[in-house]
Order: structure tokens, then C-alpha cells, then sequence
């Protein structure tokens, strides 16, 4: 399969008045075309800033890309000009973001704001931007769209107008979608809705989706392929499938663990899996695991060591010095 | 809409009329319009009482308050002030459109001295506040756009200036720069004072000469508060959601700020424009009087401080009519830019 995206040893940090902020600290990854990445984490694990690195748009000050690099096609995104950016973002490469009250602008109407990158990107007439903005707003289920592209966001319901968003990403046919937590707003009917929408798009124009979430039941059903994060770092990186039959990392392991289940062996009445704790906060350097402080499985070593990303099992990494299945430390 | 419009049309007369008996009342007693009527001698005892009969000056002030609302044509006035009142009245009140006559300048109809400065007025007023509009969006956005730059903190530097510069010493070092300094250097100088060369005459070319310093000092004053307050907004709104989805549409930097930040940002705008345009009609009384210029702010302060009541009251009432007229409009065209706001 074709690799579309790969992500080199990518590193980000914010510079705020409390000190500096490790967002993301040397991640690698790809992408193949056509295929799902789900990448999961909780907020401020550095997900999103990632995401938005591979954009361009992390808004600079605070935000810095101090290294690694971002294979688009073969181009490393991070030296391209601004206006070459410009010809990509939207155009090859469409993203969804997270709170669709709010990342639709207010006083523009749908049609206008889902077309106008059509007419930048492919030079359409405002006619064919508008012929192919009722297409899209169809392909995305909206009813009466050609009524609809006269009316603002805020007569739009939420579910309605993430409809609006993804169409507004997949206006040019871009390569790969970006969808940064595209439902977390959402309630859970319109949320299945959104994820069943995404299959069927991806299905029909064949791009390769990036999904940020830290609902692992939503992902579950839509990956190829999964990143866990943690504290900027990838923990773990596996098939769909490996990582919720095997995980390798006590963090995935404990995220699985705090997914309320229908079919719960436990019965009724028991509490939840927590993980107790906080993430580090980014700024104080550690020396060992980010995860050591609230790890089960925690060994000498991890409090002094960070763990590469290894490879445990084929094709499935983790970065722990531990072998969760048997308890016992890696012999690395 | 139209319902809408006529329902505030409606809710503005009680407001007028609260507005009317106030002012009356307030002027009627801040001062003695007879006391200057003798020129520079002191007015007479007798005169004076005859004059206040002849003005109707010793009516209760509920009366005269009445006769200047709908006027005095079905009674009696004492017009030869000898105590009698004997011939009918000819004043028809503002609601008849009769605003009176100005007491200071005998017999001239307050609607024709004000018609006379109006014009001046709206000719110092209409371009500073364009100029100022345009201006304040271009310095605010720029200097949003490049915030905590070396532009931005000069921009911030000389608004703050510029905001906190009373205007008479604007308009007195302007006046010293461009009319004395520059003369006195030989160079093409302004003129300070006046609408234009009595020697000359009053031609357009002299007029727009005249017009650059009043308009140069209340454009510095009033943009820089404006343009601050566009700055602050575009600050906002470029932080937005919306403005980093259009980014990550692959916009261009210039349509994601005048498609997508400029309109949100200038909506607060609309409404401090809005609240500062009735008041342009009042004119500037600093700066008309500086550089006597023959606008409302001047004819204003004169007649107020002579206690010419119809004038005063004149003047005032149009203000408050544009006052609650702008308002109206503010809130149609706010409807107009901003879809969520609907009027029923």
C-alpha cells in the first residue's frame, strides 16, 4: 500500500509563560492511502497539535515545530512556502474540527463557506461551486440543500452542522481527512451517525482518514490502524484489532479497562476502571516514562529511563519496558 | 420588520416628549435671556419687565413649555408688554413644525438659523467620520494582525497619545506647525482659521484648505480610540474556530481576514458609528471654536450661554430625534450583517 503520510521524529513546543510546553516529542507514524488512523489520548496528550503541525496551523507564537519532518506525497511539509501550504491545505489535505458551533463562521452562509475553497483551489465559477456545494451537501445527508446553502450555521443543529464541516473538508477531494475529534460534541446517536457517515464517504472517494478521538468505543469501529498517546509521546502503535485483543502498554491496557462494557462480566453495581493520577504537565522535564507515576506495572527502571518505541509483537509497537501479558521486564 | 420599525417609531414618541420636559424645564431655569438684550448697558427694570410680558418670559413655565409645544394661536398674548394680553398668538409649537424664534437674534426662525450652521457642520463631520472609519479598520487591523510587533507597539504608542490629547492642544500645535511654522519657513501653509479668505471669497478651493486642520485634529482624537477598539476585536475574532477552519480551507491570509474576520469584527462597530453619528450633528464645540468655524457647535455654546430657549431647545430636539433615528437604523443594518439576529 501507498504511504501518503509519514510523520518523522516530529517535535512541538509551546512557549507560554509558565515555561516551556513539550507538546509532542519526537513522534513517527504514517499514513497508507485509503486507510484509518485512529489516534487516541486524552486532551493536552498532544494529539491534536499534531494534527495541526501537519496543517501548518499552530498558531506561532506560542506554538513551535522545532523539528522532525512531514512526508506529504513524498515533500516535506515543513519547508514548502506559505503559499504552496496554502494549495494544500483544503485542496489535498481537508480537516474536520472538533466543535462544529464554533468552527463554522457565523455570519457567512453554508453554500458560501463550503464553496469558496472550490473556488480558490479548482478557479470554479461561483455557479459551479454552487452546483457541486448542493453535491456535497446530498453526499453528506443534509435535506433540500439547495434551500439549505442560503442559511447560516446557527439554523443548522449540531449534528447538521458537522454534516456542514465535513463537507466543507471534502469540497476538493482531498487525499487524506483529518477529523479532530469530530464528534466529541456531539451526542452519542448523531456521533454514530457522523462515524457511519465517514465509512460510507471513505468508502465512496477512497481517502485516507485520520481520526483524533479519546473515545476508543468510536474508533473501534472505524480504524485500520491505532495510535495510543501520552504525554506527546506515542505509547503504542498496532492493528485495530491487536491492540484491543493484545494491548502492550499499561496505559492502553488501563484505557480499555475504564470503557464501560453492555456486556460487563464484573455485574452490576461495580465501579469503573479509573486511572488515578494526572499526565505530566509538559513542562517539568522527566527522566523516566511520562506514564511511571501512574503505571501498575511500574519497574526500577522506568523511573529512569523513557522506553523507545519498540517492536513487540508483528507489526504492533509499544514503548515499555515491561511485557504486560507476562508482568516481567523486557530483557532489552 | 416593517411592524418592528413602526413599533419603535411608536415607543420613541413618550421617550421625545420625557425628553422635551426635561430640557425645557432645565433651560427655562439656567439662565436670564434679557439680561444681555441691552448690549453692553444694563437692561432697564422697566424694559426688563416689559420684554419677559412681550416674550412671554412671565408665564408659568408650564405654559411656556405648552405654547413652545403646540404653540399659542388659540389664546391671547400680551405682545406690547403692557400687561394686557390683548392680541392673538401666531405660534404654531414644534409640533406643528414651528420651532419659534431666537430671542438673541430678534425675530429669525430657529429653523433657519440652524439650516444656516448645519450644512457647515455636516461638512467637517461626514468626512471625519469617514476618514476616521477607514483609518481605525486599516491601523486596527494591521495592528492586530501583527500583534506585539514593532509596528504594533508604535501604533499602540501613538493611539494612546492620540486618545489621551485633549483636542484643543491638537488643534493649537497643528495650527502652529502647518499655519505659523510653515509660513514662517516658506512653505505652503494652511489657513487656521474660518471657513475661507474673506479676500478670496468663499470658493470650494478655499474651502477644503480651511477644512484640513479641523478635520486632521478630530480625526487624530477620535481614531485612535477607534482604532484600538478594532484592534481588540480582530484580535478576538482571528482566534476564532471559524478563522482557523477557513485557514485550514487553504484561503489565502488576505480572504480568510477580509471574507471571513473582517465582518465579525467590524459588527461593534456598526454600533459605536451608530451612537457617535447623531452627535456629529451637534457639532464640535472645541474645535469649531478654535478654528471658528461656523458650525452648530458654536451656534450651540453662543445661544446657550445667552439662555435663547427655542434655539437651545432646537438644536437639542433634532439631536434627540437623530439619536433615537440612528439607533433604529444601527439596529436594521446590525440585522443586515449579523443572520442570527432576527427583529419580530
Amino acid at each position: 500500500m501507498e504511504t501518503i503520510l509519514k510523520i518523522e521524529n516530529l517535535e512541538v513546543k509551546f512557549h507560554t509563560l509558565g515555561g516551556v510546553v513539550n507538546a509532542v516529542n519526537g513522534i513517527s507514524y504514517s499514513v497508507e492511502a485509503g486507510k484509518t488512523l485512529g489516534i487516541v489520548g486524552e486532551s493536552g496528550c498532544g494529539k491534536s497539535v499534531s494534527m495541526l503541525s501537519v496543517m501548518r496551523l499552530i498558531p506561532n507564537p506560542p506554538g513551535e515545530i522545532t523539528g522532525g519532518r512531514i512526508l506529504f506525497k513524498g515533500q516535506n511539509l515543513l519547508e514548502v512556502s506559505e503559499e504552496k501550504m496554502e494549495h494544500i491545505r483544503g485542496a489535498e489535505i481537508g480537516m474536520v474540527f472538533q466543535d462544529p458551533m464554533t468552527s463554522l463562521n457565523p455570519v457567512l452562509t453554508i453554500g458560501r463557506q463550503i464553496g469558496e475553497a472550490m473556488m480558490v483551489h479548482n478557479g470554479f465559477s461561483r455557479e459551479q461551486a454552487e452546483k457541486r456545494t448542493i453535491e456535497l451537501l446530498n453526499l453528506v445527508g443534509i435535506a433540500n440543500p439547495d434551500q439549505r446553502i442560503k442559511e447560516y450555521p446557527h439554523q443548522f443543529s449540531g449534528g447538521m452542522r458537522q454534516r456542514v464541516g465535513i463537507a466543507m473538508a471534502l469540497a476538493c477531494e482531498p487525499d487524506i481527512l483529518i477529523a479532530d475529534e469530530p464528534t466529541t460534541a456531539l451526542d452519542v446517536t448523531i456521533q454514530a451517525q457522523i462515524v457511519e457517515l465517514t465509512k460510507r464517504l471513505q468508502a465512496e472517494l477512497g481517502m485516507a482518514v485520520i481520526w483524533i478521538t479519546h473515545d476508543l468505543g468510536v474508533i473501534a469501529d472505524l480504524a485500520d490502524r491505532m495510535i495510543v498517546m501520552y504525554a506527546g509521546y506515542i505509547v503504542e502503535e498496532a492493528d485495530v484489532f491487536d491492540l484491543y485483543e493484545k494491548p502492550s502498554h499499561p496505559y492502553t491496557l488501563s484505557l480499555l479497562r475504564s470503557l464501560p462494557r453492555v456486556d460487563s462480566s464484573r455485574g452490576g453495581g461495580e465501579r469503573l476502571a479509573t486511572i488515578p493520577g494526572f499526565p505530566p504537565d509538559g513542562v517539568t522535564i522527566m527522566l523516566g516514562c511520562p506514564f511511571a507515576p501512574r503505571c501498575n506495572f511500574v519497574v526500577d527502571r522506568c523511573r529512569l529511563e523513557n522506553p523507545p518505541l519498540i517492536m513487540v509483537n508483528n507489526d504492533h509497537k509499544a514503548a515499555c519496558w515491561v511485557d504486560v501479558n507476562t508482568g516481567k521486564e523486557r530483557s532489552l | 420588520m416593517t411592524r418592528y420599525i413602526i413599533r419603535r417609531i411608536l415607543q420613541a414618541i413618550p421617550l421625545l416628549f420625557i425628553i422635551s420636559v426635561l430640557l425645557f424645564v432645565l433651560m427655562i431655569n439656567t439662565g436670564d435671556p434679557l439680561s444681555t438684550m441691552g448690549g453692553r448697558r444694563v437692561t432697564r427694570p422697566e424694559d426688563r419687565e416689559r420684554l419677559s410680558r412681550q416674550l412671554g418670559l412671565d408665564q408659568p413655565i408650564y405654559k411656556q413649555y405648552l405654547f413652545w409645544l403646540i404653540g399659542n394661536d388659540w389664546t391671547k398674548v400680551d405682545l406690547d408688554g403692557d400687561g394686557t394680553a390683548e392680541t392673538q398668538g401666531t405660534r404654531k409649537g414644534i409640533l406643528r413644525g414651528d420651532f419659534g424664534t431666537s430671542m438673541v437674534q430678534r425675530g429669525k426662525e430657529v429653523t433657519d438659523i440652524i439650516l444656516d450652521r448645519l450644512p457647515n457642520t455636516l461638512l467637517l463631520m461626514i468626512p471625519t467620520e469617514i476618514i476616521v472609519i477607514a483609518l481605525s479598520l486599516a491601523v486596527g487591523v494591521y495592528s492586530a494582525l501583527r500583534q506585539y510587533s514593532a509596528t504594533d507597539h508604535i501604533i499602540t504608542g501613538l493611539s494612546f497619545i492620540g486618545y489621551s490629547m485633549p483636542i484643543f492642544f491638537i488643534a493649537l500645535v497643528s495650527m502652529y506647525i502647518f499655519g505659523v511654522n510653515f509660513k514662517a519657513w516658506g512653505l505652503p501653509y494652511l489657513p487656521t482659521v474660518g471657513m475661507f479668505d474673506p479676500k478670496v471669497g468663499k470658493t470650494t478651493g478655499q474651502v477644503i484648505q480651511h477644512m484640513i486642520l479641523p478635520i486632521f485634529s478630530l480625526t487624530v482624537i477620535t481614531a485612535a480610540g477607534y482604532s484600538r477598539f478594532v484592534r481588540s476585536q480582530m484580535l478576538e475574532v482571528i482566534s476564532e474556530d471559524y478563522i482557523r477552519t477557513a485557514r485550514a480551507k487553504g484561503l489565502p491570509n488576505r480572504m480568510v481576514i477580509t471574507g471571513h474576520a473582517l465582518k465579525n469584527a467590524a459588527l461593534p462597530l456598526v454600533t459605536i458609528v451608530g451612537l457617535d453619528v447623531p452627535l456629529l450633528l451637534g457639532g464640535a464645540v472645541v474645535t469649531e471654536s478654535i478654528f471658528a468655524w461656523p458650525g452648530m457647535g458654536r451656534l450651540f455654546i453662543d445661544h446657550l450661554s445667552r439662555s435663547d430657549t427655542p434655539v437651545v431647545m432646537g438644536i437639542l430636539m433634532m439631536i434627540s430625534v437623530a439619536v433615537i433615528l440612528s439607533q433604529l437604523i444601527t439596529d436594521i443594518i446590525y440585522a443586515w450583517l449579523d443572520p442570527r439576529i432576527r427583529y419580530s
